[in-house]
């Protein structure tokens, strides 16, 4: 093997054309695809403004736009601060078994996520264990409709979803902190509290970026989610776009959105990521 | 602090579950209903899934493109695990990240994309696009896990097995992987997984020849068939869940 040759590039080859060379396409197809027309069943491929236009002015879009990413930040904050006592609990409280907790914890990231949305409309549906089970205390005399088919169902599927993803980040970065420092801090007279906002938390930051962009990408552009659970105002900007590219047959205007919802996403990842550097400066 | 955290991580750690355990609980639930309470326990929705044939022509399916996809992927995975682990090289770290980057995009935006690469060049739908698609998602996994397998590795077994006169690819096949397998079993079990429970690509490039997360989807529709489903959800969660722990075991496990 020798150190000087073009063998990574070719060990390099095969992975990069199914990963960086696919999206590569994708992007332009979407590209294309976004200032062409729809002519019926037919895509017209002249160049025309129009879609992306539409995108960028259509009320409806905009408007669902905000909602997916009201939802999707409010889901990524809350699987945040749901996920960081576990990891936090792993990474400094656990002695034994470290290893057989975490994956214990976040084993169900990895099942059918289909199958884990599905699951809640046994728990919030009409028939659903919340209904029957406060039926059966008394406590109600007929089924609470509102569980289900509204943003309310969709963020609590979405958390339950996501925040075991970012335990993982968060517990890796929470792993790396020299304990050193933590025993330092309160050496120096820190409170407990103190040495945690101080010491643990700006420490643990790079994990906690990492779980943000981890549950809020996903998140954002989720369809099927909102399409089980959230009813008429459930829905999400994820579901407009597969509904172009489905039953309203758009393709044009779809691909748009699309592009559209991913420089959105990316923007907003952007826009935490300094956010919380300029956070934990304050902090500190 | 300690004990509250504990406490916190059991609730957690319920609630986490609990959705799992109602699926399998009302699998076994002798009745067309999914309310509360339960009654006896049966298992027709499990005789009922193992004779229905579109059900099974979508297991084959999945099948098919999940070993595949674990395959390749896996493959592919670990060549670049070795080129970025084993050599210095130009572009070596903009490689590293840019194999991570199908993640960074949501899933639904490559769905269409793929969907209209394929519609607009004419090769249209079949279990062959779904694998590339699962392809550009499984390998950046496959790549993670060897990667740190690699890492793990000294390259002076590698070596040592060639200054005694090995020609690199008896090399590789006698040292490299066998010390690499349990990173590949790892990585071929995580990606399998992945992929057979993988929905929303596969909903857009399937087409007539759906997958089985696919066909639970279309019969989502049909209140009752949701006992089926959840027979059928019930054998995956759990098959899932025992190919994640090997594959998470071995990867710990230290070279």
């Amino acid at each position: 093997m020798s150190r000087r040759s073009n063998s990574p590039y070719f060990l390099l080859t095969p992975a990069m054309l199914t990963t960086v060379a696919t999206l590569a396409i994708c992007m332009v197809v979407l590209m294309v695809l976004a200032v062409a027309r729809q002519s019926y069943l037919d895509i017209d491929l002249t160049f025309s403004t129009h879609n992306v236009e539409l995108a960028l002015t259509s009320p409806l879009i905009l408007k669902l736009m905000v909602k997916s990413a009201l939802i999707s930040f409010g889901v990524t904050l809350l699987s945040l601060v749901l996920a960081y006592p576990i990891a936090y609990l792993l990474a400094f409280d656990l002695t034994r078994n470290k290893l057989l907790w975490l994956m214990l914890f976040t084993l169900p990231c990895w099942i059918s996520y289909l199958l884990r949305v599905l699951s809640w409309k046994l728990i919030l549906g009409y028939q659903g264990m919340i209904n029957t089970s406060l039926m059966g205390l008394g406590i109600i005399d007929q089924p609470i409709e509102a569980l289900l088919y509204n943003s309310t169902s969709v963020v609590i599927a979405l958390t339950h979803a996501w925040a075991p993803f970012a335990i993982l980040p968060i517990y890796v970065s929470l792993e790396k902190i020299d304990r050193s420092l933590i025993r330092a801090s309160g050496d120096l007279s820190d409170t407990p509290m103190q040495t945690f906002f101080r010491v643990i938390l700006p420490l643990s930051l790079p994990g906690v970026t990492a779980a943000f962009v981890l549950v809020f990408i996903p998140t954002f552009g989720d369809y099927v989610t909102p399409h089980l659970l959230g009813g008429p105002t459930g829905v999400m900007i994820g579901n407009f776009i597969a509904m172009q590219f489905g039953a309203s047959n758009n393709w044009p205007l779809g691909a748009a959105v699309a592009l559209l919802a991913m420089l959105v996403a990316t923007l907003l990842v952007c826009i935490f990521i300094a956010g919380s550097r300029h956070a934990i400066k304050a902090i500190r | 602090m300690r004990k509250v955290r504990l406490f916190y991580a059991m609730i957690y750690f319920i609630v986490l579950y609990l959705p799992i355990v109602l699926i399998i609980a009302f699998s076994f639930n002798d009745s067309v209903y999914i309310a509360f309470p339960l009654k006896a326990f049966t298992l027709r929705w499990y005789h009922a899934a193992m004779e229905n044939q579109q059900l099974l022509s979508a297991f084959s399916n999945s099948m098919i493109i999940a070993v595949t996809t674990a395959i390749l992927a896996t493959f592919s995975g670990m060549l670049a695990a070795m080129a970025t682990t084993r050599y210095r090289f130009r572009g070596r770290s903009l490689a590293t990240v840019s194999l991570f980057v199908p993640l960074a995009l949501p899933t639904v935006v490559t769905g269409v994309a793929l969907l209209s690469i394929f519609m607009m060049t004419g090769l249209g739908l079949s279990l062959a696009t779904v694998i590339l698609g699962h392809l550009m998602i499984c390998t950046p996994f496959s790549y993670g896990v060897l990667v740190s397998r690699f890492d793990g590795l000294s390259p002076d077994f590698e070596r040592a097995s060639m200054d005694l006169g090995e020609p690199p690819l008896a090399t590789f096949f006698r040292v490299t992987l066998p010390l690499a397998m349990p990173g590949i079993v790892s990585s071929l079990l995580l990606t399998f997984t992945i992929s057979f429970d993988e929905f929303i690509l596969a909903f857009f490039l399937s087409s007539n020849s759906p997958t089985l997360p696919v066909f639970m989807w279309s019969q989502m529709r049909f209140p009752d068939r949701l006992p089926l489903v959840l027979a059928l959800a019930s054998v995956v969660i759990i098959v899932s869940s025992i190919l994640i722990v090997i594959s998470q075991r071995l990867r710990s496990k230290q070279a």
